[in-house]
């Protein structure tokens, strides 16, 4: 369905991505493993075409069409969305019209189901606005409250577990399941192990590169030993490179 | 007797299209004041609710009443406004809102027609203690930008009462604005004051919101929200005094700059007084957020669209 082929992108004179090749299939989670700095949200905005993202070098191929030189918004109407690690806010729209916006099929599910989905009461959320009064944890669920309404093609998941209590991963593997029986893909990218093994296949990044792709318990476990106690972030072991 | 059934209906229907629902005039449960130029057109009183007034040669001359432990619980309405191309309306008002008295009023102002039209409002608000007064004072103006709007209150909070007041100006062309708004409190009184303006040709938006903590424990807020398209300009003023023993004071002033000859400038002015007391504010000029606009383009709106659900956002 997506298909990155050599995508390289330079920043500031440094090379974020490096040549990455990369498929996600349809109905296929795909987790994105990577330490900090990795290149993993770089990765998660060329995909989703952030002006500021614009790739310098290779395809990115979307049923077989390479899409890079569309905006956000058209990429958003083939099927592609984002949620960022970190939402953005805004001021005077309430959860039920922000969710409302992303509802765009009348067979999606309906936004009172979606914000069940990760745990919120609609009652308690649907007025209340999309602002500074969420807690983080909060806005990343109705983040993904909103993906979900969407009922993408393929959702782009930057970290959706980063400030979420850790009795709450259950609701975003739950999201995601739903996604994917929903016909939606999934790129997944996080730090969790226990939330990447939900992946039917993983990689690994360092310094904007692929050093493993694979099954999850596979990459997981190359992430785990070799990514995990590494003393040099982004300065790969050759061998390493090699063995890919 | 003068016939103002045609003047009402040209009124209500101004009204209608600012947002307004014709049932709430009719409603008799709802304290009222409806004023073409300087006629009052009608006037609904309902218990512990007073309204006089005097016909000016420019105006109305009002005091509204409400009486002391006196809760209403629907919205008041005033309704104000002139129907033809030219013209001035002064509303002298004074609002007095009695000790342990609560109530919320709905000021309606439109002007459909103006091409040159001056609407000054002069009031003076006595907010009791432990009282509760909410204004909120929404703008209807025609297309044309012809309206110069001078609003200004001086407002005294006694003993634990509030004051909560919203002036909102977005359907229509601004014009000029020039709203001035003072809140002086006492011991453990409050205040929020809201402005929402969205200017567009060459509309002049001058906004002046000052607070004056004068008691111990009293807190103020001065939020405005400020969009500028084409070569609209604005300057926010906006001042928090603190002089009463731990006085807590914020102003949060956000201007999103849409036109390239459009201009926006803030200036705060925090005055501690008290070494307990603390203000605090925060002010953002400029475009609307990159982050905003590219996570609603990821769900499908077009970039001019997703700035229309912003800003209206920011201005409802």
């Amino acid at each position: 369905m997506i298909e990155l082929v050599d995508v390289s992108l330079q920043k500031n004179n440094k090379l974020i991505l490096n040549s990455i090749h990369l498929r996600i299939h349809p109905r296929e989670i795909h987790s994105i493993l990577g330490m900090n700095g990795t290149g993993k949200s770089t990765l998660a905005y060329v995909i989703m075409g952030l002006p500021d993202y614009q790739v310098d070098h290779g395809k990115i191929l979307w049923d077989g069409k390479d899409i890079k030189k569309l905006n956000i918004a058209e990429r958003a109407k083939l099927g592609l969305t984002l949620a960022w690690q970190e939402p953005a806010r805004f001021e005077g729209l309430t959860v039920r019209e922000y969710l409302g916006l992303s509802k765009k099929g009348k067979n999606n599910l309906p936004i009172e189901e979606c914000l069940r989905r990760v745990g919120l009461e609609p009652k308690d959320y649907l007025n209340r606005e999309v602002d500074a009064t969420l807690s983080g944890g909060e806005r990343k669920r109705i983040e993904l409250a909103s993906v979900l309404a969407m009922q993408p093609r393929l959702a782009i998941l930057d970290e959706p577990d980063s400030g979420i209590d850790s009795l709450s991963i259950d609701y975003i593997k739950d999201v995601i399941r739903t996604l994917v029986a929903g016909g939606s893909s999934v790129m997944l990218i996080t730090h969790q192990e226990e939330v990447a093994a939900i992946a039917d296949r993983a990689t690994a990044l360092c310094a904007g590169q692929v050093l493993r792709s694979g099954s999850p318990e596979e990459v997981t476990r190359f992430f785990h030993n070799h990514c995990r106690p590494c003393p040099h972030v982004n300065q790969p072991d050759q061998e390493v490179l090699l063995n890919d | 007797m003068t016939d103002y059934t045609t003047e009402f209906e040209l009124l209500a229907r101004a009204y209608e299209a600012s947002g307004g629902n014709l049932k709430d005039l009719q409603n008799k449960q709802y304290g009222l004041m409806l004023v073409s130029g300087n006629k009052l057109l009608g006037k609904n009183e309902i218990p512990g609710l007073s309204i006089a007034s005097t016909s000016l040669a420019d105006g109305i001359q009002t005091k509204i009443t409400v009486k002391k432990n006196t809760i209403i619980n629907n919205p008041i309405h005033l309704c104000f406004g002139v129907i033809p191309e030219e013209g001035v309306q002064r509303i002298m008002a004074d609002f007095i809102i009695e000790d342990g008295a609560r109530a919320t009023f709905l000021a309606h102002c439109s002007f459909p027609n103006a091409v040159k039209v001056l609407h000054i409002m002069e009031g003076n608000v006595t907010v009791g203690k432990n009282a509760l007064m909410e204004y909120s004072e929404t703008h209807y103006h025609g297309a044309k930008g012809g309206v110069e709007v001078l609003p200004k209150m001086r407002i005294e909070v006694n003993r634990g009462g509030r004051y909560i007041s919203t002036f909102r100006l977005i359907k229509g062309a601004a014009g000029v604005v020039n709203l001035d708004y003072a809140a002086a409190l006492s011991e453990h009184a409050s205040t929020e004051m809201y402005a929402k303006i969205y200017g567009k040709r060459k509309d002049d938006i001058q906004v002046k919101e000052s607070i004056y903590l004068n008691g111990a424990g009293s807190k103020g807020l001065a939020k405005s929200r400020i969009v500028l398209s084409e070569e609209a300009r604005a300057e926010v003023l906006g001042e928090v005094i603190g002089q009463g023993a731990y006085s807590r004071g914020h102003i949060d002033c956000m201007e999103i700059v849409q036109g390239k000859k459009a201009l926006a400038s803030a200036v705060p002015k925090l005055q501690v007084v008290d070494e307990t007391a603390k203000l605090t504010h925060e002010a953002a000029i400029g475009s609307v957020d990159k982050r905003q606009i590219e996570t609603l383009m990821a769900r499908g709106l077009s970039e001019q669209e997703a700035v229309d659900v912003i800003v209206m956002g920011l201005l409802r």
